[in-house]
């Protein structure tokens, strides 16, 4: 909310610097988002008397006019304006001053070889409106050399952002009201004119919803001029932000401006039989003074007359009703209206107005009789005309809130210790009446009164929030314990794991294309949302894939030669119940370049599904799940190299990570070059740790005896998958065998057709004596005889 | 000269001239091989009278002694001279490029949260989490804010169609699922979950339909909660204080509380930083109110509404404390200087390598929590 210091000044009698003010307002908690002084701009502006005006030897258009500034010898100025003329008063910009529409500095010049020493200005140079037809012209009374700024009252201006819980300070008069408690002045209620009216107010006015509409105020004012409103209206006006559109309008803006309290003014011709606050008939029309119309329904409250509605209540005036040029009687209408009828309507329509913030948040319900005299005071200042008696239909809450206040929670709750004098006096300042026992009653306006914290906070914010010391939080009792869950410890060394072997950790959105996210949705149903801030960001992401496939995508457009990107974060499903289903994820990408070409390797190498395995078991290591007992099984999904990806499993059906080379189809909808691998580990599927938490291992002594190594070579069939050979072989003898481990794959030359040849290197471990030659023959048969089973064949 | 004597020298000589290893066994073969002239030497010993043999016996053995030593020797500075020369032929040119690991980084959003874990672990605070996709009710209703508020009109929400009932509350409606716009909603499950007293903090992803240089739809806050007994705003301003000089390692932290207004405090603080130019660059700490510094607006924070603990189920007249959320993103771009918060959700390698941190950059409190450039 905008306001000038002119303005502040009606309700608050002060002293205090521009600078203290502001200060304050911040201190009490209407912080201060902008302060402008429109001085500063006027500065080098003057009232100037014009002595003589004669042609331009050069130029039919402009004149050469001799200018009286108050000081010294008349100035020669040169200007194009037609109205330019001996004797008329105006504003010379001298040299130096700087034109506030354009920005440009004004010198001494020759203008078509005549000396000009400065400039008489228009209203649009000034800013101080559109008008550019000529330069200003002052009453013949301006003093001649008077600052600009001074003599057109110019005065700092406030912007002010005020918390949706004090519709009270949307006014000015409530700002003063607050900064006179934090002790910048004396607060100065509004005289309130005594105006009885002459006869009935003609027009009926009735309440039907009384719900939605409590009270409804009015009276009629016969024989108003709807001119341009009081220049000093205006100023304040425009100060404020708010357009200058006709005197009746201005009225009312002026009034909501000024103490908070919104009105409305119906141009009587247009009304027929009684007014009446109703609830809307479903698909109602009607056209709002924004010039849209609005259909309604029966959750509304509207103004309306027989012929229709005439007024969204306490959002928007209709158009056909609202005052013109040519309106003379006038119904005026103070009304109050629940919030939250307000809200919702407002809501519903999609539709912002000043009116509607205020209404919402509420109005100060013992301000009817109040508002209303000081409209009809107003309007008929500015466009005569004369008031009827007031009608009224309703009554406005008027029921005070009583908190019983303990003024000891001011210091356990506000952690200051405020004298019980000094929260009394803060809180009558602020217009709360307090009794001996404490008993507070609420002034009706401050409708955020809830309870006694809301007490301490006013004591608090106007004592000074800065006298809060600060004091130690107590430490918490006991040995200090891990802080963090399981499950983010686990993301933790993940993450330190996945960056210290070389990949990037990415943060990607968690919403994608709707179709991006179908794409990995393998049939789970998705959150997708119904206002998304753009296609790309609509359906919250099933797979960390895609977005990390995406960024690797522009890493390439931007000329990286690969690209190895994770991130950590989760993946978002519809639950069973409705819930949000949020599984927490690692995913990886490798795409492009493995190694870049080197003098020493050859060509570049690009990633393959193996390096993909790789990054799943060390990360899966790095997450302590049991690497040594992991299945690689098949299914990773669609997305997926159908012969170049796997899954990694605990058991047939716990699947804890899938990885491989994504499917050409993929790279294809992702408009991605390939070929590109990737990784996703579904950190929800991690077994809980075993042990018990005990920080102990289990005993262990490395054996006396070494171990000793085998080397068996099988011809197997060639479909057959590593993986079952080495299990195989492994369990011919749990005992002895320590390990198994491939260490060559070869078919082709002197390897028969469907077969290939494996390569399999063993470690026995002795037990308490060395193994006999005999006992080593005896395991290696039995390795044999389990290989066997598998197709394989030892190679001659 | 005696014929022993002329042997040895002719011998040592011969030995010491000796033009490779070949030459040299050759020479063993001639001394001290089974027939050589040293060895033959030898066996007229047996043929001696004692008394010849007493003086002649040392002599020959010292012949030969000799004779073998300076083989040795001499067959000791032909093998080095022999590694030398094949040496000397196996340089290779060090200045070629050695293979290179791949640099990895940890994204300066998750660093800043393990900052964020560390500082707080010291003061005692756990690390909470809660749902993203949330439901009305615990993002706004339970916060004192219910549909008609209008505060509500501060978040730009992002909807989904799904209602849901939450059953763990007989006061939960059927209420619209939506994106979380703020941390706060974890203050309710963690009350409920756990109960009172409690410390958390609760880092996470939040959302808002905003979108501009300085908004982001997705962004990060960190929720800090503190309900036990006796607390107030004091303790608030000293936890705030403490992590923030923690965080930035600099005492001259100072704050500048503010009334403001959230449904879910009362009363409600603003809380102010001050910072200093240095170098066109504001920089935390300071005096904020000095010529050349100045406030910025950090976080919203206050003393939990009684209501939101009635929401989790708890006795407000026997439980208080505190509450704050905060952007985790820009304590990042404060401590770390970067200046566009759109680039942290791009995933460009370059940026990432730029202000990534090292995998060893683990925050602790001995270390220090921060990494500096």
């Amino acid at each position: 909310m905008k306001f000038s210091l002119e303005w502040l000044k009606d309700y608050l009698e002060t002293d205090a610097s521009v600078a203290d003010i502001a200060s304050a307002l911040n201190r009490i908690g209407h912080e201060v988002e902008g302060m402008e002084d429109p001085a500063d701009k006027l500065a080098g502006f003057r009232v100037a008397h014009v002595l003589t005006a004669g042609p331009h030897p050069d130029a039919d258009k402009l004149q050469v006019l001799s200018v009286d500034t108050g000081e010294g010898d008349p100035l020669q100025v040169v200007c194009g304006a037609p109205n330019a003329r001996a004797g008329m008063k105006g504003v010379l910009g001298l040299p130096g001053a700087v034109v506030p529409a354009n920005g440009m500095e004004l010198r001494k010049s020759a203008i078509r070889g005549v000396e000009s020493n400065g400039m008489m200005c228009s209203v649009r140079e000034l800013e101080l409106g559109d008008e550019h037809d000529g330069i200003i012209e002052l009453p013949e009374d301006a003093p001649t050399g008077t600052s600009f700024a001074e003599y057109s009252n110019a005065s700092p201006v406030f912007d002010v952002a005020i918390t949706p819980n004090r519709p009270d300070c949307m006014g000015v008069m409530g700002i003063a009201r607050d900064l006179a408690a934090a002790g910048l002045g004396t607060f100065k209620a509004p005289e309130v004119p005594a105006i009885e009216g002459e006869g009935a107010c003609p027009t009926e006015i009735r309440i039907d919803d009384p719900e939605g509409c409590p009270a409804f105020y009015g009276r009629v004012i016969r024989g108003v001029t709807n001119g341009a409103s009081p220049d000093w209206m205006q100023r304040r006006l425009k100060a404020a932000g708010q357009r200058p559109i006709s005197a009746l309008v201005d009225c009312t803006n002026y009034l909501m401006l000024s103490t908070g309290r919104p009105a409305h003014v119906y141009d009587l011709a247009k009304l027929s039989g009684a007014v009446t606050a109703r609830r809307a008939k479903n698909g109602e029309t009607v056209e709002a003074l924004n010039e849209k119309t609005y259909t309604l329904d029966d959750t509304m409250t509207v103004i309306a007359d027989d012929a229709g509605v005439h007024d969204i209540a306490g959002i928007m005036g209709g158009e056909h009703s609202g005052a013109g040029e040519d309106t003379s009687d006038v119904l005026l209408e103070i009304a109050y209206f629940d919030p939250t009828r307000i809200g919702v309507t407002g809501r519903k329509l999609g539709l912002a107005s000043d009116a509607r913030t205020r209404f919402e948040r509420g109005v100060d319900p013992a301000f009817l009789d109040d508002g209303l005299a000081l409209l009809t005071d107003l309007i008929v200042q500015t466009c005569s005309g004369t008031p009827t008696q007031v009608v009224r239909a309703g009554e406005a809450p008027n029921q005070p809130k009583v908190v019983a206040f303990d003024p000891g929670l001011t210091a356990r709750l506000g952690g200051v210790d405020v004298p019980q004098d000094e929260q009394r006096a803060i809180l009558e300042a602020l217009d709360f009446q307090v009794a001996g026992d404490w008993q507070v009653t609420c002034p009706l306006r401050r409708h955020d009164i809830e309870g006694p914290a809301d007490l301490v906070e006013e004591v608090v914010r106007i004592y000074g929030l800065d006298k809060v010391e600060s004091v130690a939080l107590p430490r918490v009792e006991g040995v200090a314990r891990p802080t963090a869950t399981p499950l983010q410890q686990v993301e933790r060394k993940l993450r330190r794991a996945a960056a210290a072997r070389g990949l990037n950790e990415a943060v990607t959105w968690s919403f994608l294309p709707t179709a991006d996210a179908e794409y990995f949705a393998d049939g789970a149903q998705l959150w997708v949302l119904d206002n998304p801030i753009s296609e790309d960001m609509k359906a919250m992401r099933p797979s960390l894939i895609p977005g990390l496939l995406s960024a690797a995508k522009r890493n390439a457009d931007r000329g990286a030669a690969g690209a190895r990107l994770f991130e950590i974060g989760r993946r978002y499903f519809v639950g069973k119940d409705g819930a949000s289903d949020e599984k927490p994820t690692l995913g990886v990408v490798l795409a492009g370049e493995k190694t870049a070409r080197g003098w020493s390797t050859g060509k570049a190498v690009p990633f393959d599904a193996y390096d993909a395995k790789a990054e799943a078991m060390a990360l899966l290591e790095a997450a302590g799940a049991p690497i040594d007992n992991l299945m690689v099984m098949g299914e990773a999904g669609d997305q997926f190299h159908p012969g170049q990806s796997a899954t990694l499993r605990l058991g047939p059906k716990n699947v804890l990570a899938r990885f491989g080379a994504l499917h050409p189809r993929t790279l294809k909808e992702f408009d991605a070059d390939g070929p590109v691998m990737a990784v996703e580990i579904f950190l929800d599927a991690l077994p809980a740790k075993k042990g018990g938490g005990s920080f102990a291992r289990a005993a262990y002594a490395p054996p006396a005896l070494q171990t000793i190594s085998r080397d068996f070579a099988f011809l197997v069939p060639g479909e057959l998958a590593a993986a079952d050979l080495v299990r195989a072989v492994k369990g011919a003898d749990k005992q002895a065998i320590v390990s198994a481990r491939v260490f060559d794959v070869f078919a082709g030359q002197g390897v028969p057709e469907g077969k290939k040849s494996v390569a399999v290197e063993v470690l026995l471990k002795p037990g308490e004596k060395s193994f006999t030659d005999a006992e080593i023959k005896a395991i290696s048969d039995k390795i044999v005889a389990a290989a066997a089973k598998q197709g394989a064949e030892l190679r001659g | 000269m005696t014929d022993l004597d002329q042997l040895k020298t002719d011998a040592l000589t011969r030995i010491e001239n000796a033009p490779d290893a070949a030459a040299l066994e050759a020479l063993r073969i001639e001394f001290l091989g089974k027939q050589g002239s040293i060895s033959g030497l030898m066996k007229t010993l047996g043929g001696m009278s004692p008394e010849e043999r007493q003086v002649q016996g040392p002599l020959l053995n010292g012949l030969r002694t000799e004779t073998a030593d300076a083989i040795a020797v001499r067959k000791e500075v032909l093998e080095n001279a022999e590694l030398e020369a094949r040496l000397a032929g196996e340089s290779i040119d060090l200045t070629l490029p050695a293979p290179e690991a791949p640099r990895g980084s940890v994204h300066p959003v998750s660093q800043v949260m393990d900052e964020l874990a560390e500082i707080f672990a010291d003061l005692g605070f756990s690390v909470a989490t809660g749902p993203e996709v949330e439901d009305d009710w615990h993002n706004f209703t339970a916060l004192n804010m219910a549909e008609t508020h209008p505060a509500r009109a501060m978040h730009d929400t992002f909807y989904f169609p799904q209602k849901h009932v939450d059953h763990t509350f007989d006061n939960a409606p059927n209420t619209r699922m939506l994106l979380r716009t703020h941390t706060s909603p974890v203050q309710i499950r963690s009350l409920v979950e756990r109960g009172a007293p409690i410390r958390i903090i609760a880092p996470g992803r939040v959302y808002r339909s905003d979108s501009d240089a300085t908004h982001t739809p997705m962004f990060h806050q960190v929720e800090g909660l503190v309900i036990d007994k006796g607390i107030h705003l004091g303790h608030l301003k000293w936890t705030l204080e403490t992590f923030l000089k923690a965080f930035f390692e600099r005492d001259d932290i100072v704050l500048r509380l503010r009334p403001s207004y959230f449904p879910f405090t009362e009363p409600s603080v603003e809380v102010d930083v001050g910072w200093e130019d240095v170098n066109g660059r504001k920089v935390l700490g300071g005096d904020g109110d000095a010529p050349g510094h100045g406030w910025m607006e950090l976080l919203g924070s206050g003393m939990v509404n009684r209501r939101v603990i009635e929401s989790a189920g708890l006795d407000p007249d026997e439980w208080q404390g505190f509450a704050w959320g905060l952007g985790v993103d820009r304590l990042a771009m404060l401590k770390y200087g970067m200046d566009d918060l759109r680039a942290f959700f791009d995933g460009d390698q370059r940026w990432l390598d730029h202000y990534g941190f090292s995998a060893f950059d683990q925050p602790t409190l001995s270390a220090g929590v921060g990494a500096k450039a």
